[in-house]
């Protein structure tokens, strides 16, 4: 069987023209998709059923052992943490936040290893971005600043910005300017017709150089801003200012290097400035496919998109002291549930050693290396594979992820549901 | 079966005609009947003020913008917090509450329906995932058409009755129930960084102004018998000497429907500047009610500031800029392909501002000027103008003159000067302020006759019982005791069922989201007409097929379905 316009679940691009065959219990054949999409589709394999480490090793145990256990564990635990929820859909992650209201418990999801810099910015000086569809029809500046979609997204360009047609912009290629920045040569520098190339550390110098100069301050600039020409500088300034709609899209090269949440604040009033000479627009590249669902989930919940604390029964934010990352690193967690995401893999480690430490569950589809971790871990559906449910993509536009075929595990948001009425009986989420 | 007999009460219900009656309401399975068994539950009103369940008819609550207000304002989170308790989950923000926050203030208030403001259709299903976190209320959503592509090449094309056909499909797309118009023409120019300035300016590239896109929706909403008219928000919101373009809008509006308006404007507090920079505006409250007073065909409503911190938030992207290079402060827009733009500021409306007390005054000069209450009706579009929290204030300024001199004492002196409201003598009674906060709002939304806004039998039994004994207290004097007793009623009943009692959420919600669907003969339906798919996977980035909101997401949708004259 073929099923049309199917949303890749993968990266913050949720693209959602995909072709899947399956024959009934497997896919087959993925078209239209990236090299990522095809993985994420074809090499899928999972545990057969839950597991927990015992002295002598992993242990199968039934889904309500595990579902029972987990309970226990964070009905004991004084300072539970909840954390990923950014490879699954929306309804997971409510009842997650349900639990965590529950429970008095700390949650978090992926923003807080990538772009949480980007939110405290925002949080700063607000946000001028638009829907993926404004730049694919009337962008002709496009600047990808600390990023390679090219590897990372692979289809951001063709789907929306340099390659895609455009009704303003018909013949994409040749009436879009693409400019780099970052300090090495990747795949992506090579499409450029600007490379500009940066010092390590100098992006907040070259958007202060930047804005000085779109602000008519050219004659304080320097000749040379971390490594990068005046001339270059100014000309790509006049790029921007004669753009008719400039896009500029930027990920974790400028949000983790140093300066952080500053450069992205720096960047943020680049284009505030640029949006008094001309229309511009700037956007984060989010990485996995419904991170930005969870910012939306928690926000509407809680009122904060990442790093929310109910130890005091409110909802309580403050970045630095109730995220994940700051949370284990202290060793201040007792126990841990995480659900769709793997920092036992991208957590800094002392972060992830206090996970081996606490009794750390996961629940996810796949083996990770957060499983080698953890106590127990129950897998599940995987949200765009065998289970359906609401994605953000990010652009903020929801999307609905399909379910393609049926492989009989229960949905994450299944399990959960089971974990909170263990929790409590009483109210539902 | 459920019984409910609430006795005793002080009714007044506008639509019925009934004004300060002291009668029992009995109440079967969520409707309003002739009478129940005498195993029925017991409410005793004590003569206490009964009104119909409150009804706001523009307010912005669920979304894309709203929760990325929420998202950008930590600083507001922290304003307004309180724990889970009994049934009330975790609620945090004060003027961008979140969704829970948002249902339960509103139900403590004694409100029971919403119209959220503005939707997106292609982020539609981000709405209705809110709504459904939003339990307490029934929800309805303006669907935005501002600068609709397909409408707009429809308009230009002189062909209304394609304008009426994309309207059909993108409601049930969307599942949305109104036209909205937010500076029409106005963000499609936005996604350049322009705006237009008239109602006669062409729309860049799509050749088509303003005043062409709002006649014709006007006339293709009728063609389409949708339950509500066109619900506008006029060009040029916010500048000085708008109030021209706000009477030109109005000059366009034929009366096409005996059963309600045909065109609802919206915040026309904000519409309504004379002047021509911010040294001297001034009030034209006068004008725009001049011309309210002689059209029956529009409806507007207040749009009234109070003095607060706040966060304004539209789909009117243009004006957010402006205003953001007033204000200086944190500024987010968020445009959307082939339909609209938005943007959203925090503002702080202050008595030290001249601007600000005009504004302050212009709202309520419009509500006083207004000759029928069913033509001016109470709202903030919270949160832009006041979080709606502040309503029972403006009913309390509303109804006493005193406290209205009391207020004004306390403004900046250019006030009075240029506006007119120290003159204004009138002060609304219950009846006038019932009209304004329910009834009118069901019979401009379409709404009356699915039950709503009214207590007759057969209608849903949504009921606000407030902690006010209309004939002990006089509001021109006791105005503390009116905004006293409108912020926390004693009872509010929701589809039969208690769900807040002396402000304290008693049981789980289970609302329901009004959609329209339009059905339009075979022959002119979007989803076969080749061009409009055609440029539709072109031009958009979702495929037609991902675009419509599945049925799951409206858990108790109720579909009103209407068949178009075409």
């Amino acid at each position: 069987m073929i099923e049309q316009d199917v949303v890749c679940p993968f990266c913050g691009c949720l693209c959602d023209d995909l072709e899947i065959e399956t024959d009934g219990a497997r896919i087959v054949r993925v078209k239209n998709g990236c090299s990522l999409a095809e993985a994420t589709f074809m090499n899928d394999t999972r545990l057969p059923a839950p597991i927990r480490r015992t002295e002598a090793g992993w242990e199968e145990i039934s889904y309500d052992e595990a579902i029972s256990e987990t309970a226990e564990i964070l009905r004991e635990a004084d300072r539970p943490l909840l954390y990923g929820w950014s490879s699954t859909h929306g309804e997971t992650q409510s009842i997650g936040v349900h639990i965590a209201e529950l429970i008095g418990a700390v949650i978090d999801n992926t923003s807080t290893v990538c772009h949480g810099p980007s939110i405290l910015a925002i949080q700063e000086v607000g946000h001028p971005g638009c829907t993926l569809g404004q730049v694919k029809n009337r962008a002709d500046v496009i600047i990808y600043w600390g990023c390679n979609p090219v590897e990372a997204h692979p289809r951001h360009m063709s789907r929306y910005t340099t390659f895609a047609t455009g009704f303003f912009v018909p013949e994409a290629q040749r009436e879009r300017t693409v400019i780099v920045v970052d300090t090495r040569r990747t795949d992506t520098t090579n499409i450029a017709d600007e490379f500009v190339q940066i010092e390590h550390g100098g992006d907040y110098a070259v958007l202060s150089a930047l804005r000085a100069i779109v602000r008519g301050k050219a004659h304080v600039i320097p000749a040379s801003v971390a490594g990068v020409a005046k001339e270059q500088l100014v000309r790509i300034a006049e790029i921007c200012k004669n753009a008719k709609f400039g896009a500029i899209f930027f990920g974790l090269g400028l949000t983790m290097s140093r300066g952080k949440y500053k450069n992205v604040r720096n960047a943020i009033e680049l284009t505030d400035e640029l949006s008094r000479h001309t229309k511009f627009v700037i956007s984060p590249l989010r990485g996995h496919g419904n991170v930005y669902g969870s910012n939306e989930v928690f926000t509407w919940m809680t009122g904060y998109p990442f790093a929310v604390d109910f130890a005091r029964g409110i909802a309580f934010y403050n970045p630095g002291e109730t995220t994940a990352v700051d949370i284990l690193r202290r060793g201040e967690c007792d126990a841990a549930l995480i659900v769709a995401s793997d920092p036992g893999a991208n957590f800094p480690r002392a972060a992830a050693a206090h996970l081996a430490k606490i009794p750390t569950v996961v629940i996810d589809p796949h083996v990770n290396a957060t499983t080698a971790l953890s106590r127990i871990h129950i897998p599940c559906t995987a949200a765009g594979i065998d289970a359906a449910g609401t994605a953000y993509r990010m652009d903020g536009i929801p999307i609905r992820l399909k379910k393609v075929i049926d492989r009989g595990y229960p949905d994450d948001a299944e399990i959960l549901r089971k974990i909170y009425d263990r929790l409590d009986g009483g109210m539902g989420p | 079966m459920t019984e409910l007999w609430v006795k005793n009460a002080c009714v007044i219900d506008p639509i019925r005609g009934i004004n300060g009656e002291i009668m029992d309401i009995a109440i079967r399975d969520g409707r309003i009947v002739e009478s129940v068994s005498d195993r029925a539950d017991v409410i005793d009103a004590h003569r206490c003020l009964t009104l119909p369940g409150g009804i706001d008819s523009h307010t912005h609550v669920s979304g894309t913008k709203v929760n990325f207000g929420r998202y950008m304002s930590p600083e507001d989170m922290r304003a307004g917090r309180t724990k889970r308790r009994g049934k009330m989950h975790v609620t945090s923000g004060y003027y961008v509450p979140t969704t829970f926050g948002n249902s339960y203030r509103y139900s403590a208030m004694g409100y029971t329906t919403l119209l959220e403001g503005a939707m997106a259709p292609l982020e539609a299903r981000h709405t209705h995932e809110e709504f459904t976190a939003t339990p307490h209320q029934d929800m309805l959503a303006n669907t935005l058409f501002d600068g609709n592509w397909a409408v707009m090449d429809a308009v230009r094309e002189h062909d209304v009755r394609k304008a009426a056909a994309v309207v059909a499909w993108t409601l049930n797309a969307a599942r949305g129930y109104a036209i909205k118009l937010t500076n029409p023409g106005g963000t499609e120019a936005w996604g350049w960084g322009d705006d237009l300035t008239s109602i006669h300016e062409q729309v860049p590239h799509f050749a088509v102004t303003p005043a062409e896109i709002i006649t014709t929706l006007i006339q293709a909403n009728e063609l389409l018998r949708l339950p509500h008219s066109v619900h506008l928000h006029c060009n040029n919101l916010g500048k000085p000497g708008n109030y021209q373009t706000t009477l030109d809008t109005f000059e366009l509006v034929p009366d096409l429907n005996p059963a309600r308006q045909s065109l609802y404007a919206t915040h026309v507090q904000f519409h309504a500047y004379g002047g021509g920079t911010w040294r001297n505006i001034c009030s034209k409250a006068e004008e725009i009610t001049r011309s309210i007073n002689s059209k029956p065909q529009i409806v507007m409503d207040m749009g009234q500031i109070m003095f607060c911190r706040t966060m304004t938030m539209t789909a009117d992207g243009p004006m957010e800029f402006n205003l953001h290079c007033l204000h200086h402060n944190k500024w987010s827009n968020h445009d959307v392909e082939l339909e609209t733009g938005s943007g959203i500021i925090p503002v702080t409306y202050s008595k030290k501002s001249a601007v600000n007390c005009i504004m302050w005054a212009i709202g309520l000069e419009l509500a006083l000027l207004t000759k029928s209450p069913w033509q001016c009706l109470l709202e903030t579009d919270n949160p832009n103008g006041a979080p709606f929290v502040k309503y029972p204030e403006i009913i309390g300024l509303l109804m006493s003159k005193r406290y209205r001199d009391e207020e004004c004492a306390t403004l900046h002196a250019e006030t009075e000067k240029r506006t007119s409201l120290w003159a204004l003598e009138r002060e609304l009674d219950w009846h006038e302020i019932a009209v304004m906060t329910r009834a009118g709002q069901a019979k401009a939304l379409g709404i009356a006759s699915q039950g709503k806004g009214h207590l007759g039998i057969g209608a849903e039994a949504d009921i606000a019982i407030y902690p006010i004994r209309t004939d002990m207290v006089d509001p021109a004097r006791e105005y503390r005791k009116v905004v006293e007793g409108f912020q926390k009623t004693r009872y509010t009943i929701k589809r039969g069922r208690v769900v807040s009692r002396d402000g304290e959420i008693i049981v789980d919600g289970a609302n329901a989201t009004f959609w329209v669907n339009a059905k339009v003969p075979e022959d002119i339906r979007m989803e076969n007409d080749k061009e409009f798919i055609r440029r539709f996977e072109q031009f958009y980035t979702v495929r037609m097929s991902n675009y419509p909101v599945q049925d799951l997401y409206l858990p108790r949708g109720r579909c009103i379905e209407t068949e178009a004259m075409l």
